[in-house]
C-alpha cells in the first residue's frame, strides 16, 4: 500500500492506461501545462503533445471532436475543466455521444471518458459548483460515475477507460487533496458496485462524492451512541448497485440518501423512489433524501454553507427515522 | 524617430482628458494592488484575476461610453466596471464575500454586475457574455434607443462557437455594439496564438462582415481614439464594430498563479511598456508636472486603501440572502421531503 492523493491517483490512473493501450488519449484546455488542478502534471513530457493534447477554448468541439474519435478507433479522455464548462457541450455529449450505438444500430461503440470536477468548493459561486449528476443520470446511454476515495479514484478511472460505452466521470473538487491508501500494484474497481464504507444494522444511508465523508463522520459519531447506520458509497450512480442497497435495507428497514446536489429531482429520489416500490413492506420508517435546498450556490460563506448538508442534518435525519413517530 | 512622433502628437493632448483616464487607471491598478493583499490576508474568498497591465482597454474603451450605454464583461472584469462607474466599495465588498456588495455577496469577482450603471456582469463562463451582448443591442434597436452595448472578452474568446454566432447575429440584424476583444495573449496557461488558426480575432470579425480594427492596448491615447471613433459610428446607426486591442496580463491567469508557463524576460519586457507610465510620459511631454502627476496616483492609492480598509470592517451578509431572487413562484427551500 501507498499513500496517495486523490488527484494523484486520477493521474495515474490516467499514465497507466496510456501506457497499456495506445489508442488512450486525452483532451482538453492547458493540459500541456498539467490542467487546471495538475491532474495531468507532466503528461505530456510522457505521452507527446499527440495523445496529452492542448485544445481551445471550444467545449463543443472538445467533445465533439471525443466522440467522432472515439467512433473512430481510439479511446479519448475529454477534459471539461469545471463540470459546469460541460454545458457547452450538452449537444455533443447528449444527442451525439450517448445515442449514436443505438440509432445506428449498434455498428459502432464510443468509448470516451469525460471527466467533469464538481461539486462546492470554497466561494467559487453558481458557476463553478455544480453538481449535475442526475442530469446525466437521466440520460440512456450514459455510464455515471463519481468516486470518493483515491484508491476509487485510480480503480474507477481506470475501468472507465477501458469501458466501451461513454462515461461522466465526476471527481470532487474538494477530494483533490484528499489522502488515502492505494493498491501499489494494479487495481481496478468494477463499474456498477457499491462499497459498503460502514457497516450498521439501524439506518442504511446511500450516498456518493464529497458526502461519502460527512456520512462516515457521522456514522462514527452515532456508533458512539449505539445507533448503528450502514453507509454505503455507490461510486457508480447509473448502473447503480441495488443489489447491495436492497440487501442493506432489507436488513435495518430504514434508507437515507444523502447527496450534495440539489434535492429536488436529485438522484436520490431515484433511489429512495426504488427502495419505496421493491421494499414497501419492509420499511419500518418513510424512506428520507438529504440534498441540498433548490437554490444556486453563492459566494458569501454565510449563504454558500445554505446550500450544504451539514453532518448536524444528517445526525438528525437518522435520529428522527429512529423515533418512534417515524414508525406510522 | 518614433520618438519624435510620439511627442508631436503628445503637445495636441488633450491633457483634462487623459488626466482623467489616468487617475481612473491608477483607481484599477490600486483596485487589483488591495483586492491581491487582501487575497492574501484571505479576506477575498473565491478566485480573482487581475487585470494589472490591461488598464489602458478599460479607460480607453469604457470612459467613451455614457452612463445609460451598457457594457458586459468577463471573468476579468475589474478594470472595466470600475470604468463604467461602478462604486470600488461595494465591488470590494463584493470580492471580500460582505454584506453592500454589488451582487450582495452572491456572486463574488468572476459574477460582478451593476445594472445601475449599465455594467450587465462579468461572467465565469468564457464567451458567454457575446450572445447576450447581440441580445443587449436587439433590445435597444427594438426600443428605438440611442444607447449602444459594448461587450468586452478575451483573445481565447474567440474560439468559443458563441463568438461566431453573436457576431453574425449582430451583422445581420445591424446592432448598435461594440466587440473588444482584449488580446493579452494567454488562455490560462496556453499561449492564445498556438490555439487560434488563421490571423485571429480582427481577421474573423472582417469575415462577418464587421469593420475591425487593431491597437496598441497599451497606449491609452490609441485605444481611446479608436473606441471613440467606433462608438460614435455605431450611434450614427452605422452597425457592429470590432476592436481588438493588444496588451499583456502583468500577473498570472489568477492572482495565485505563479505564471510560470511564460519567461521572465517576456514579463520584464511588458513591465516596460506599462499603459499608466506610458501616459504619464505622455502627459509629461504635454507639459504636466511629476507633481502632479504623483499627486493623482497619491489621491487613489489612499482613496483605495481607504475602502480596503472598509470593505474589512464591513460585516458577512445575512446567511437568509441565500434564498432570497432564486425565482418568483416555488418555495428555494424546498429540499424534496
Ligand atoms: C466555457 C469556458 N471554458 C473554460 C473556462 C475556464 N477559463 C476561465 S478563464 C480562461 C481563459 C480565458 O482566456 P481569455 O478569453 O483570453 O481571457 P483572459 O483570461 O486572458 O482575460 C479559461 C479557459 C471558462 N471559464 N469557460
Ligand atoms: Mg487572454
Amino acid at each position: 500500500m501507498a499513500v496517495m492523493t486523490y488527484l494523484e491517483a486520477g493521474r495515474r490512473a490516467v499514465i497507466e492506461e496510456m501506457q497499456r493501450d495506445t489508442s488512450v488519449w486525452a483532451l482538453g484546455e492547458d493540459l500541456g501545462r498539467g490542467g487546471v488542478f495538475g491532474q495531468y502534471k507532466g503528461l505530456q513530457e510522457m505521452f507527446g503533445a499527440d495523445r496529452i493534447a492542448d485544445t481551445p477554448i471550444s467545449e463543443a468541439c472538445i467533445m465533439g471532436a471525443a466522440v467522432g474519435a472515439a467512433m473512430t478507433g481510439t479511446r479519448p479522455i475529454v477534459e471539461m475543466r469545471f463540470s459546469d464548462f460541460a454545458l457547452c457541450a450538452v449537444d455533443e455529449l447528449v444527442n451525439q455521444a450517448a445515442k449514436a450505438r443505438f440509432m445506428f444500430g449498434g455498428q459502432m461503440r464510443v468509448p470516451m471518458v469525460v471527466r467533469e470536477p464538481v461539486g462546492m468548493w470554497r466561494s467559487s459561486a453558481a458557476q463553478h459548483s455544480q453538481s449535475l449528476e442526475s442530469w446525466y443520470t437521466h440520460i440512456p446511454g450514459l455510464v455515471v460515475v463519481a468516486p470518493a476515495t483515491p484508491a476509487d479514484n485510480l480503480g474507477l478511472l481506470k475501468s472507465a477507460i477501458r469501458n466501451d460505452d461513454p462515461v461522466v466521470y465526476l471527481e470532487h473538487k474538494n477530494l483533490w487533496p484528499l489522502e488515502g491508501e492505494i493498491p501499489e500494484q494494479e487495481h481496478l474497481v468494477p463499474l456498477g458496485k457499491a462499497d459498503l464504507a460502514h457497516a450498521g444494522g439501524d439506518v442504511t444511508m446511500v450516498t456518493w462524492s464529497g458526502m461519502r465523508h460527512g456520512c462516515l463522520r457521522v456514522a462514527e459519531q452515532l456508533a458512539a451512541e449505539g445507533i448503528g447506520v450502514e453507509v454505503i458509497d455507490l461510486r457508480t450512480l447509473w448502473p447503480w448497485d441495488r443489489d447491495t442497497v436492497f440487501a442493506s435495507v432489507e436488513r435495518t428497514g430504514r434508507l437515507l440518501v444523502v447527496h450534495e446536489a440539489v434535492a429536488v429531482s436529485g438522484f436520490g429520489a431515484e433511489i429512495a423512489a426504488s427502495v419505496a416500490e421493491a421494499l414497501h413492506h419492509r420499511l419500518k420508517a418513510p424512506v428520507r433524501r438529504l440534498g441540498a435546498p433548490r437554490i444556486p450556490i453563492a459566494y458569501a460563506p454565510p449563504m454558500e454553507d445554505q446550500a450544504r448538508v451539514s453532518d448536524d442534518s444528517i445526525a438528525a435525519a437518522v435520529r428522527g427515522m429512529l423515533e418512534p413517530a417515524a414508525v406510522s | 524617430m518614433q520618438d519624435v512622433i510620439a511627442e508631436g502628437r503628445h503637445h495636441n493632448l488633450d491633457r483634462d482628458r487623459f488626466l482623467g483616464r489616468l487617475a481612473l487607471m491608477h483607481r484599477i491598478r490600486a483596485f487589483e494592488e488591495e483586492a491581491i493583499a487582501a487575497q492574501k490576508d484571505g479576506l477575498v474568498l473565491g478566485a480573482i484575476h487581475p487585470s494589472i497591465g490591461q488598464e489602458a482597454v478599460a479607460a480607453g474603451v469604457c470612459a467613451n461610453l455614457e452612463p445609460a450605454d451598457l457594457m458586459l464583461s468577463t471573468h476579468r472584469g475589474h478594470g472595466h466596471t470600475l470604468a463604467k462607474g461602478a462604486d470600488p466599495l461595494a465591488m470590494m465588498r463584493e470580492l471580500f464575500g460582505r454584506a453592500g456588495g454589488t451582487c450582495g455577496g452572491k456572486g463574488g469577482s468572476m459574477h460582478i454586475a451593476d445594472f445601475g450603471v449599465g455594467m450587465l456582469g462579468a461572467n465565469g463562463v468564457v464567451g458567454a457574455n457575446i450572445p447576450i451582448a447581440a441580445g443587449a443591442a436587439h433590445a435597444q434597436k427594438l426600443q428605438g434607443s440611442r444607447q449602444i452595448t459594448v461587450c468586452i472578452f478575451g483573445d481565447g474568446a474567440v474560439n468559443r462557437g458563441p463568438f461566431l454566432e453573436g457576431l453574425n447575429w449582430a451583422r445581420v440584424f445591424d446592432l448598435p455594439v461594440l466587440f473588444v476583444c482584449e488580446d493579452n495573449g494567454f488562455s490560462a496557461t496556453t499561449r492564445t496564438r498556438e490555439m487560434t488558426g488563421g490571423e485571429g480575432a480582427a481577421a474573423r470579425a472582417e469575415s462577418l462582415g464587421l469593420e475591425a480594427q487593431e491597437v496598441d492596448g497599451n497606449d491609452v491615447v490609441a485605444v481611446d481614439a479608436a473606441a471613440r471613433a467606433a462608438i460614435d459610428a455605431i450611434r450614427a446607426g452605422q452597425g457592429p464594430r470590432f476592436l481588438t486591442c493588444h496588451t499583456y496580463r502583468m500577473t498570472g491567469h489568477t492572482a495565485v498563479d505563479p505564471a510560470t508557463y511564460r519567461p521572465a524576460q517576456e514579463v520584464d519586457e511588458w513591465r516596460g511598456n506599462c499603459p499608466i507610465a506610458r501616459l504619464e510620459v505622455a502627459l509629461r511631454l504635454a507639459g504636466e508636472s511629476d507633481a502632479r502627476l504623483s499627486a493623482l496616483q497619491a489621491q487613489e492609492s489612499g482613496a483605495m486603501a481607504a475602502i480596503a480598509q472598509a470593505a474589512r470592517d464591513t460585516g458577512w451578509p445575512e446567511a437568509t440572502g441565500a434564498f432570497t431572487d432564486v425565482q418568483d413562484i416555488g418555495d428555494p427551500r424546498e429540499r424534496a421531503f
